[in-house]
């Protein structure tokens, strides 16, 4: 399968700290990858870097390339790399002024979408995709903020979903859940990548081990190792990985 | 024993409030006696016998230009909020948030001169004509004018009004935290959508507030508005006539006034624009007590 | 779904648009501030010359009015700031319950009175007590009911800056005076206060500044004066009032003197501004 995301020496800064060095990294088309490794690892700093997230923090930098479908993302505006590439964030952040209904809706409506069916359609199906649907059918009009934390998480999806990325980036989705939203999210993780493409940074390596076919192990902002998911855990390469892997550093 | 002493400090200062209520109450009882609501609802003012007084003319001038000074001010004091918020290069938001705060410190009585040596003529030979000759047929641009009117006075409030509405506001969509405005970004909005979309509706409570809270400015302002509103008794629809508020006939007429019950009048003046000035404080403090309550719980 | 690419470029120009309207209101809110300064810079450096401040305003000049706005404003501080102080300590140290939450709404609401209503409150005073025997009437019209009225009005001004001052304080300096076992109004005077001294100080400055430059409350009380400072029982003179007084009046020369007062007052405020800042410059140095 193509590699649907490609950064070649990928570094970035925070103002005069460099955070991550040299990346090179493929991840898959229509599967799930994921980066794991110990706070301060850069994880989440590689990620916001693949949808021109990193840049807004001032005095932020990123050197290297990254091709999304070979397009070099960089070139392209960032309002439009975000809309293709979308993004769930490790504290659900639901509009709390709008409701569930318009929180989804909110990408669409961005991009000049006013008809109402077309709306109730994508939000309906944006819903349905994120595993929500039939917990807030009834009351798509309540505030989004008032859901429970798993509830709240999975309409953020949802809204990201709406606008039909192409890349689902996750940074820590489920660090704020409970066992069994966590679990809800997993599930549905596994019926994304039927039709995305989906890039989920976790601490937690039984997640990844759950639901990654690649997983990518970072140290002090360099890639350590990366394969599948399997390999990586049962026959790592590397000493380091294993180290992390066997918890001897956490 | 020092706790005593400063509670009871304290309490004193209340007492303060209540002895003002107090003077103020009994000093305008002539007033209250003889004219009841009717002094609410009468629009003349009759210093010599039959002494009639009315408040309606000066309620109407100070509703006229604090309106004009929330149009004019309100945009331009959120524009300066969600630049310095927003948009500004962290090395030019200090130095400008400074002298934006700089406004507020000109004494009201400067204003006045600048209104009516400077900003005076300009709204007489170029602004007023010109506004004129495209709106004239409009009641309220009708009329002679010369610079020295409601038009003129409702400018400087709004200019007087501004670093209230837009420190307040500015408060208010710092208080909106990173992870909205992120949401927003990561959907594919540009800088202004995602001002518009995620920082501007979460902070609606507070920046009402701020509005508010720079109208009961406007209300109570008296000097800079004494100097170019024209003083004038007179109800007229034309911005371009000559007015005047509550507190600028106060300013006006109190040491010109002859018969005791006129002097009663005017405090009783006094009374009714000190409630207005408090209802309208107490709702913005309202409206921004819930900002910071939900600011707090939403950490 | 594929969303149109002019649509995008739409939204490009219309957030450009957004930020240079934004610069705008920017700029358009210091156009009056800067035509102000200047004018007042250029008017009223003609008129700035010895005699100006030699002359009293019956002849022209504004000394009595600085005479008159410095002793207003002294006075009133004697008064106010320990009062204002005091208050606000027992709004940072002991109201922090419902009484105390009461106080505060209270003293929030005294700053927001017009100050011209509390000119009238101070006349209307003087003149009861006038009426009631109680004090000569004639000081109905005089510096004390000046200092009155400015007084109510600095009083809930400081109230409130030293409250805010003093709760930057953090709680563990003052438990850890406490912890050394000494009594809470000495721990409250000798560490707690002194640490929020520059703040407290810089909120005494701003009220000074404030009421330095207020007019309408001295309309109806401390009138105006051609002459030099009487004593506390005649009208006072105010740099405030003279700007009033002169730039209202036909006489083309004081209207011109106006504007050198005006100067005068802007750069007492600046002082009082730069000073400020010097101080807490000065405070977060040694601290």
């Amino acid at each position: 399968m193509a590699a649907k995301i490609h950064t070649e020496t990928m570094s970035a800064w925070y103002g005069p700290k460099k955070a991550i060095e040299d990346i090179t990294l493929d991840f898959e088309e229509h599967a799930v990858s994921a980066i794991i490794g110990p706070s301060g690892c850069g994880k989440s700093t590689l990620i916001r870097c693949l949808n021109r997230m990193h840049e807004t923090i001032p005095k932020a930098r990123v050197e290297g390339k990254v091709l999304l479908n070979g397009e070099d993302i960089y070139a392209l505006p960032a309002v439009t790399v975000r809309r293709r590439i979308g993004m769930v964030f490790q504290k659900a952040n639901p509009f709390p002024t709008m409701s569930i209904y318009e929180n989804v809706a909110a990408g669409l409506r961005l991009n000049g979408e006013r008809n109402r069916d077309r709306l109730d359609a994508a939000v309906l199906e944006s819903l349905k995709q994120a595993a929500l649907w039939d917990e807030v059918k009834d009351s798509l009009e309540k505030s989004g903020a008032s859901l429970s934390g798993g509830q709240q998480q999975r309409l953020c999806i949802a809204r990201a979903l709406a606008v039909r990325p192409e890349v689902l980036l996750m940074d820590e989705p489920c660090a704020a859940l409970d066992p069994i939203a966590t679990a809800k999210i997993e599930d549905l993780i596994f019926d994304l990548k039927k039709d995305y493409t989906v890039v989920i940074v976790t601490h937690n390596m039984q997640q990844a081990a759950r639901v990654a076919e690649t997983t990518a192990f970072m140290y002090l902002g360099h890639l350590i190792e990366v394969g599948p998911t399997r390999e990586l855990f049962e026959r790592p390469k590397e000493t380091l990985t294993e180290s992390y892997i066997t918890g001897r550093f956490g | 024993m020092f706790q005593w002493f400063s509670t009871a400090v304290a309490f004193g200062v209340i007492g303060l409030l209540v002895l003002i209520t107090v003077i103020l109450a009994l000093a305008a009882e002539q007033s209250i006696r003889t004219f009841g609501l009717g002094f609410l609802t009468g629009n003349v003012w009759n210093p010599v016998p039959p002494l009639a007084f009315g408040a309606v003319p000066f309620v109407y001038g100070t509703l006229v230009t604090s309106a004009l000074a929330l149009l004019f001010g309100v945009p331009i004091s959120l524009g300066i909020a969600i630049f310095l918020s927003e948009l500004s290069p962290p090395w030019l938001r200090v130095p400008l948030t400074y002298v934006v705060e700089l406004l507020a410190a000109v004494p009201s009585v400067v204003y006045g001169l600048w209104g009516i040596f400077v900003l005076g003529p300009v709204m007489r030979v170029s602004v007023e004509p010109v506004i004129q000759n495209i709106f004239g047929s409009l009641p309220i641009f009708q009329g002679n004018p010369i610079g020295t009117d409601k038009f003129t006075a409702g400018v400087i409030l709004a200019i007087m009004i501004i670093p209230t509405i837009s420190a307040v506001s500015r408060e208010a969509l710092l208080a909106v935290p990173d992870n909205q405005r992120e949401a927003a970004l990561s959907l594919g909005a540009t800088r202004w959508e995602t001002t518009r979309l995620a920082v501007l509706r979460y902070a609606r409570a507070g920046i009402f507030g701020a509005i508010i809270l720079g109208l009961g400015r406007a209300v109570g302002e008296t000097m800079a508005v004494t100097m170019t509103i024209g003083n004038r008794n007179a109800i007229s629809i034309s911005l371009f006539d000559q007015g005047q508020t509550i507190a600028s006939w106060i300013a006006n007429n109190f040491l010109n006034a002859t018969d005791p019950l006129e002097l009663s009048a005017l405090i009783e003046l006094g009374l009714v624009l000190m409630l207005m000035s408090l209802v309208i404080n107490i709702f913005a403090r309202l409206m921004l007590g819930r900002v910071l309550r939900r600011g707090e719980g939403a950490a | 779904m594929t969303f149109r690419f002019d649509r995008d470029t739409r939204r490009r120009w219309k957030n450009l648009a957004m930020n240079v309207a934004a610069l705008f209101c920017v700029v358009l809110a210091l156009i009056p501030l800067g035509s102000l300064l200047f004018e007042a810079s250029v008017r009223g450096f003609r008129s700035i010359s010895p005699s100006f401040f030699t002359l009293t305003t019956g002849n022209g000049g504004i000394g009595n009015a600085i005479q008159g706005t410095l002793i207003l404003i002294a006075l009133t501080s004697v008064i106010a700031l320990p009062v204002g102080i005091l208050t606000g300590i027992y709004l940072a140290e002991y109201g922090k319950n419902r009484v105390g939450a009461a106080i505060r709404f209270f003293v929030d609401v005294m700053t927001q009175i017009p100050s011209i209503v509390v000119g009238i409150f101070a006349f209307s005073l003087i003149l009861e007590l006038g009426a009631s025997g109680i004090v000569d009437p004639r000081l109905v019209f005089s510096t004390t009911t000046g200092v009155i009225a400015l007084s109510t009005i600095m009083i809930p001004f400081v109230a409130r800056t030293s409250e805010e001052a003093l709760r930057l304080v953090p709680i563990s300096t003052r438990e850890s005076a406490l912890a050394l076992g000494i009594p809470r109004y000495r721990a409250i005077l000798r560490v707690v206060l002194p640490s929020a001294s520059s703040a407290v100080i810089t909120g005494a400055l701003l009220g000074i500044a404030r009421v330095g430059g207020e007019t309408a409350p001295l309309l109806m009380t401390c009138l105006g004066n051609q002459f030099w400072f009487g004593g506390l029982d005649q009208p006072c003179e105010s740099l405030p009032h003279t700007i009033y007084v002169f730039a209202l009046g036909p006489d083309s020369a004081l209207n011109q003197a106006a504007w050198g007062a005006s100067l005068i007052l802007v750069l007492m405020m600046l002082g009082i501004a730069i000073a400020s800042r010097v101080v807490i410059r000065l405070r977060s140095v040694s601290g």
